[in-house]
């Protein structure tokens, strides 16, 4: 018989251990923006690179319309199926077994990359804060990893608690900037007519804008990380698409406000190559205070990706081993923190040895490619959904407006992006096909044998249209 | 100064790796490993209906 025990804040049924809802919107929306704000502070600054200080702006609110169409295509599936693992389970319960174990891939090796990309920049920032010879950023990377995992384990409250103080604080460092160089006042601080003139504002033309797009994406990737926490927030319905819309508004408020005060600072080829163009900008303004804030929010912008990639990473993995997609060890929750922890202590030395060996560079392009080819599963995902169970004929959460419109946008900027990779990285895109294709045949071969196939579809939603 | 740091953060993650690790053990062998792996996906969705705070 099957006893319900009731504690202050979850219900254990019997022996069962489950993951524990005590999330609300405001740690959605730090998960979420936590996961992105790093990439104000690092990585969209290459745009400018590729094709000038115009054409960063340009990607800046091109890519927002591919994020927006993500948050609220997002918002709509994940608040009907409200699973850890997020798209992952999305994928399962709408396309298919292959498609969903290629998703939850995608979604491990995106937030797993970013979180390598993140440490290494916060061991970068501080070794070049301090100036010390023979100071090098491995031991800042090993204690950015390894804290950030043993808050996870503890828990997901503590974890997101933490996320969305740093957040904050980084974000309103941002707010700060943005106020302190009179940005209302041309020629004063800022001189945006000076640098940015139509002779070099598209230096390489509109071949740079879409070569741009690549490093565009670093304005919002991880936005749709919100989804991860499906299975631990009180209210999914609600509190998943408030968080995400949230986050998006939030982060494209950040992305305009940095570009502006950025492209106003510096000129564009040294605001192409810097790792830290808003760092730059704090010194640029010429007052100490501004510099270390902008040192702090820096440090506290990559913390807290790095602390939402292994949340996000860990219960994607979870969920591959609670559906027997792979073994099913790693879909352990720990008895008294309700995490998993045995995915989080897995993923741990895989995310010290990527750190300890790979450059920013590749980490990055790897995060990107896996986070595009979720993006193009995305636009497909949410056409299937609509056809198989139109609006009625089960219960949504939310329902994203205007479709199929954001789900053609988010289809046709995703083949730009492509596009843009392969004229930056096209080996790296071509292998990362291949490992996937050669991965998926490893799943239909020999591991789909092992799936209870019909314990994976857990949502109590009546027959598809058509079947 | 900053190489004190520095050794620190290696003190301050080889601990909490050892933490873990215990704890990973500790809990391995006090739970049957049928308790650890119940979590289901779709009998959250009922829990939640009796969740109270």
């Amino acid at each position: 018989m099957t006893v319900a025990v009731e504690t202050r804040e979850t219900v254990v049924h019997g022996d069962r251990v489950s993951l524990l809802r005590v999330l609300g919107p405001a740690h959605v929306w730090a998960l979420g923006v936590g996961i992105v704000l790093v990439g104000e502070f690092t990585g969209w600054n290459f745009a400018a690179d590729k094709g000038g200080a115009l054409a960063a702006l340009i990607v800046c609110w091109v890519v927002g319309l591919l994020y927006t169409s993500v948050a609220m295509i997002d918002s709509e599936v994940t608040s009907t199926v409200a699973a850890a693992g997020g798209q992952y389970a999305q994928a399962k319960h709408i396309v298919g077994p292959l498609m969903a174990f290629n998703v939850a891939l995608f979604l491990v090796f995106a937030y797993t990359m970013l979180e390598v990309s993140d440490a290494i920049l916060l061991g970068d920032t501080i070794v070049a804060k301090a100036g010390v010879e023979g100071l090098t950023h491995n031991s800042f990377i090993a204690a950015t990893i390894v804290v950030l995992a043993w808050l996870n384990y503890r828990g997901v409250l503590m974890t997101l608690n933490v996320n969305f103080v740093i957040t904050a604080i980084a974000y309103i460092s941002i707010v700060i900037l943005f106020f302190s160089v009179s940005p209302w006042t041309q020629g004063a601080v800022l001189k945006l007519n000076e640098l940015v003139t139509p002779g070099n504002a598209l230096p390489y033309g509109w071949i740079g804008v879409i070569a741009a797009f690549q490093f565009g994406i670093w304005y919002y990737l991880g936005i749709e990380g919100t989804t991860q926490a499906a299975e631990e927030v009180r209210s999914p319905a609600r509190s998943l698409p408030y968080g995400t819309m949230a986050g998006m508004i939030t982060l494209l408020i950040a992305a305009a406000m940095t570009w502006y005060v950025c492209a106003s600072l510096m000129p564009w080829a040294y605001l192409g190559i810097t790792y830290y163009p808003l760092w730059d900008a704090g010194k640029l303004t010429g007052s100490p205070l501004l510099e270390n804030l902008l040192f702090i929010a820096t440090l506290l912008a990559a913390l807290a990706s790095a602390n939402g990639c292994i949340n996000d990473a860990a219960r994607a993995w979870f969920s591959l081993g609670r559906d027997r997609y792979l073994p099913s060890w790693f879909s352990a929750v720990h008895p008294k923190f309700r995490t998993p922890y045995r995915s989080i202590l897995f993923l741990l030395p895989i995310a010290l040895a990527f750190a300890f060996i790979a450059d920013l560079n590749q980490a990055i392009t790897f995060s990107i490619l896996s986070g595009v080819l979720q993006y193009t599963f995305m636009s497909i995902n949410i056409m299937m959904f609509r056809k198989k169970w139109p609006l009625g004929s089960i219960r949504r959460g939310y329902t994203h407006p205007f479709h199929p419109l954001p789900a053609i946008v988010l289809f046709c900027l995703c083949v730009v992006t492509f596009f843009a990779i392969f004229l930056g990285f096209g080996s790296q895109l071509i292998a990362m096909i291949a490992f996937y294709f050669l991965i998926s045949l490893w799943f239909h071969f020999y591991r789909y044998k092992f799936v209870r196939r019909g314990d994976q579809f857990t949502m109590p939603w009546p027959k598809p249209q058509g079947y | 100064m900053w190489m004190t740091v520095s050794y620190a953060c290696w003190g301050i993650s080889i601990l909490l790796a050892l933490w873990m690790l215990y704890d990973w053990f500790k809990v391995d062998t006090t739970y049957s490993e049928e308790t650890l792996t119940s979590s289901r996906e779709g009998e959250l969705e009922a829990v939640s209906e009796k969740h109270r705070i």
